[in-house]
């Protein structure tokens, strides 16, 4: 065995242990916990012994065995001779060791001994870490935006660190946010509008796109081919040079402020993106059943309702769920179009509410919940057929 | 009967795209060649409302005077700057009305008053009044004298479609505008929020394509700040790093890394010292890039994903056998395998991050050193309300667009033809 690789698995083991338990301290400091250290010399030697002791110890000493064995210390060390910690947050870092002395259990003498032993090593902690890390960094601002709206304005004045939920107060006092942008801030009709914006873009979308998308997809035409590849250079085009002309003229044809007006421009900024996932949907479905069809003498309507429709109920089920989310995340045009708040969608409703500097914020981060709860659960709830969607590109950010 | 059957293919064909054509024409292309004519007009955001004639209607009864009654018409030019030509009056009445002292301008035909005002100038107002007289004294009803509305039309020039085009705008965009620095700070946010979105992308893609307990939860999970809506992420980061009490900087506080607390958002430089050299960073364009990578580089990650399924398993087993290290695997197999998926990442990655405009605007707005292209459009037509200049801004990105369209169609055939 190389000395070389003994240390530099413990080194790098010993990190992965550090890192761990340095996101369990920002944790336990985010419920209130009065932290103040990393100690991270002695986290980071505790590590490098417990690396270390465990290529000798070998399976001499059974694996539950020496797992408390090292968790007794480190509890003794960091929870208690450092500074007193409450249980809870010692249990924790006993989970942390036994997931730690379950990674490191499989590096021993033969391991070791093997050519590429330190970039296996590296390998494994880096993706071990780089999953915890991943999920910590994007989980955690959805998590605060959930927290704040559940707290009060002195509260979160108070200790900006303290993302406990206090689930002794009623009822009434926890939601308290969401009844105020509720009452007073008119929610309420945002969401309508939003739905309705959302939905109708759905609709007109698909009576627009399914045609197309058909006849792209199998009819022969003069300027087929150039029709295809404009729409995806169209869909390249970005939102914000449309907005000074569309304004003009929406201004001027007064569609400002009517929901109307944004239905047209969502349906004509999705229609690319429909049109092109529909047609290469269209193109599988096999060309026999039509020409079956057309024996019976069936029009082009009736083939695209009777065969083409049933046919690929998945696909424009994934189209729609696709606009939808576009449409209800759609920022850049409501901001420039919607100025009266009668007709505000929730995303500009949010932005509205923000330009008061005395809005406060867990009624922000309420309204940002309620906008974000839908999109999130439509994607894990439909996440097997979006995700094919995603990678065609269907969702342009 | 063939001949027969592909002109009635054709004509099908037209009918069921034309619509979608339509629509994509009027509301995407359209605008993107009005921008050009716009953008040789000195046009202000005043300039773009239509001036209208209008009148508000008043009916008043008359004291003492009951088969008598007073219509008032505030009429007035809506526009404080263009005068409306030629104003033509019109409404109706009840059939037993009789105008009494009708004006001059005015005539009185089938229950119908028509005027013809002539010309009116910009802030022109008047008071036009005409008392009725009601042959059978019935009641009044004002609420349906009302209802019927007085119809107005006037001609006025649009400014829009006038042929004044003027050189101004470009001049401006280019020698006032701090055209280099907003030319640059673009230019940093598309490069660096690109190579970071991706690096991250091949990171995290490389994880998840490794076998372990919720793996498909952990591909869910990296792709929420995706499909979000950008107004919740925004909000939510701007508190998350606000100096005074954001979390990010009382937990930096907290854990003595941070002295004083840093205003991530809205601090421009900040100096930086490693190993004796010393550089100004600049702080807010970073937060707004971090945020972009943050936010995109789950779409490079689900890209790679599926490039990195689809890699023959066999590549790797024949690595094995000759002994390679997993650097060697990575360099050697995977980097040349997922480079093609790259290169297009790179280009949609990087066209859609010269044109984001929601991030930064509702991150800092624009403010400390963050002001790019798209953010400068929205500036100069709706913050300084001068249209031209915004539009000008507009032929601007789309120039560069297709610069950069160019060179990547040439990048890709070149790569076509070496395959």
């Amino acid at each position: 065995m190389k000395i070389k690789n003994l240390l530099i698995y413990s080194i790098i083991s010993s990190f992965f242990l550090l890192s761990l338990i340095s996101i369990w301290k920002i944790l336990v400091t985010l419920q209130g916990l009065k932290l103040e250290n990393f100690n991270t010399q002695i986290i980071f030697i505790l590590g490098f012994l417990f690396s270390f002791l465990n290529i000798f110890i070998r399976e001499r000493l059974n694996f539950i065995v020496k797992f408390l064995f090292f968790a007794f210390i480190f509890v003794y060390v960091d929870g208690f001779l450092i500074s007193k910690l409450p249980i809870w947050y010692n249990i924790g870092i006993v989970f942390i060791l036994y997931f730690f002395a379950s990674k490191t259990k499989k590096y021993n003498y033969k391991f070791l001994k093997n050519e590429h032993s330190t970039q296996l090593i590296l390998f494994d902690f880096l993706t071990l870490f780089g999953i915890v890390l991943f999920s910590f960094v994007i989980l955690f601002p959805f998590y605060m935006m959930l927290v704040t709206s559940f707290k009060t304005q002195i509260a979160l004045l108070i200790n900006p660190l303290d993302f406990s939920i206090d689930f002794n107060q009623n009822i009434k006092d926890l939601f308290k946010s969401y009844f105020v942008i509720f009452t007073s801030y008119n929610f309420g009709k945002y969401i309508l509008t939003s739905s309705i914006v959302s939905l109708g873009t759905v609709f007109i979308t698909l009576i627009f796109a399914i045609p197309a998308a058909y006849a792209i997809a199998r009819l022969n035409f003069f300027g087929k081919t150039f029709m295809s590849t404009s729409i995806l250079i169209i869909y390249m085009f970005p939102a914000i040079v449309l907005v000074i002309p569309l304004y003009t003229v929406f201004s001027q044809l007064g569609l400002r402020n009517s929901i109307s007006g944004l239905l047209i421009v969502y349906t004509a900024t999705t229609l690319p993106v429909a049109i092109y996932m529909l047609q290469g949907y269209f193109k599988s479905i096999p060309k026999e059943l039509e020409e079956a069809a057309i024996l019976d003498k069936l029009s082009w309507f009736g083939i695209i309702i009777k065969i083409i429709l049933p046919l690929s109920i998945p696909a424009i089920s994934s189209v729609a769920l696709y606009v939808f989310m576009i449409a209800w995340n759609e920022f850049l045009f409501s901001l420039m179009f919607l100025d009266n708040p009668n007709s505000f969608t929730l995303s500009r409703a949010i932005q509205y509410l923000s330009g008061d500097a005395e809005t406060p914020r867990q009624y922000l981060m309420a309204g940002s919940v309620i906008v974000t709860l839908p999109v999130l659960f439509i994607f894990v709830y439909f996440e097997k057929y979006l995700v094919s969607g995603l990678t065609a590109g269907s969702v342009k950010g | 009967m063939e001949q027969k059957l592909s002109n009635s293919e054709k004509r099908t064909a037209y009918i069921l795209t034309l619509p979608a054509v339509c629509l994509v024409f009027a509301i995407i292309l359209f605008p993107i060649f009005a921008n050009i004519w716009i953008s040789f007009k000195e046009v202000q955001l005043k300039d773009i409302r239509i001036p209208e004639p209008r009148a508000k209607e008043i009916v008043k009864t008359i004291p003492d005077e009951q088969n008598k009654i007073k219509i008032v018409y505030k009429l007035r030019n809506s526009s404080l700057l263009q005068e409306i030509r030629n104003v033509k009056f019109e409404d109706k009445y009840p059939k037993n009305f009789k105008p009494l002292n009708l004006d001059e301008r005015c005539i009185f035909k089938k229950n119908k008053v028509k005027c013809d005002f002539g010309n009116w100038p910009a802030k022109y107002k008047e008071n036009f009044e005409i008392i009725f007289e009601i042959k059978d004294s019935a009641k009044i009803d004002k609420k349906n004298l009302k209802s019927s509305k007085p119809r107005l039309s006037g001609d006025s020039d649009n400014i829009l479609l006038n042929t004044n085009f003027t050189l101004k705008n470009f001049k401006k965009v280019i020698f006032e505008n701090e055209f280099v620095d907003l030319l640059l700070t673009t230019f940093y946010y598309t490069f660096f929020g690109t190579v970071g979105s991706i690096l991250f992308g091949i990171l995290t893609a490389q994880m998840v394509n490794q076998k372990f307990y919720g793996r498909t939860f952990m591909r869910s999970v990296l792709l929420f700040p995706y499909v979000a809506p950008v107004v919740a992420l925004a909000y939510t980061w701007e508190l998350l790093l606000d100096p005074n009490s954001g979390t990010l900087n009382s937990l930096l506080v907290n854990f003595q890394i941070l002295e004083t607390p840093i205003n991530l958002l809205g601090q421009k430089y900040l100096d930086i010292n490693i190993l004796g050299f010393s550089f100004k960073l600049r702080l807010a364009l970073t937060t707004v890039i971090i945020f972009e990578i943050w936010r995109y580089f789950p779409l490079a990650f689900l890209f790679i994903l599926a490039r990195l399924q689809a890699i023959p398993k066999d590549l790797y087993e024949a690595a094995d056998v000759d002994g390679a290290s997993p650097f060697q695997k990575f360099f050697k197999i995977t980097l040349p395998q997922i480079m093609a998926v790259i290169s297009i990442l790179f280009m949609i990655r990087f066209i859609w991050n010269f044109n984001k405009f929601e991030d930064v605007f509702l991150l800092t707005g624009g403010a400390s050193g963050t002001r790019t292209l798209p953010i400068n459009v929205y500036q100069q037509g709706f913050a300084i309300s001068d249209i031209g200049m915004g539009s000008a801004v507009s032929i601007v990105i789309v120039l560069l667009l297709l610069l950069f369209m160019f060179f990547y169609f040439k990048l890709l055939g070149k790569r076509a033809d070496e395959n």
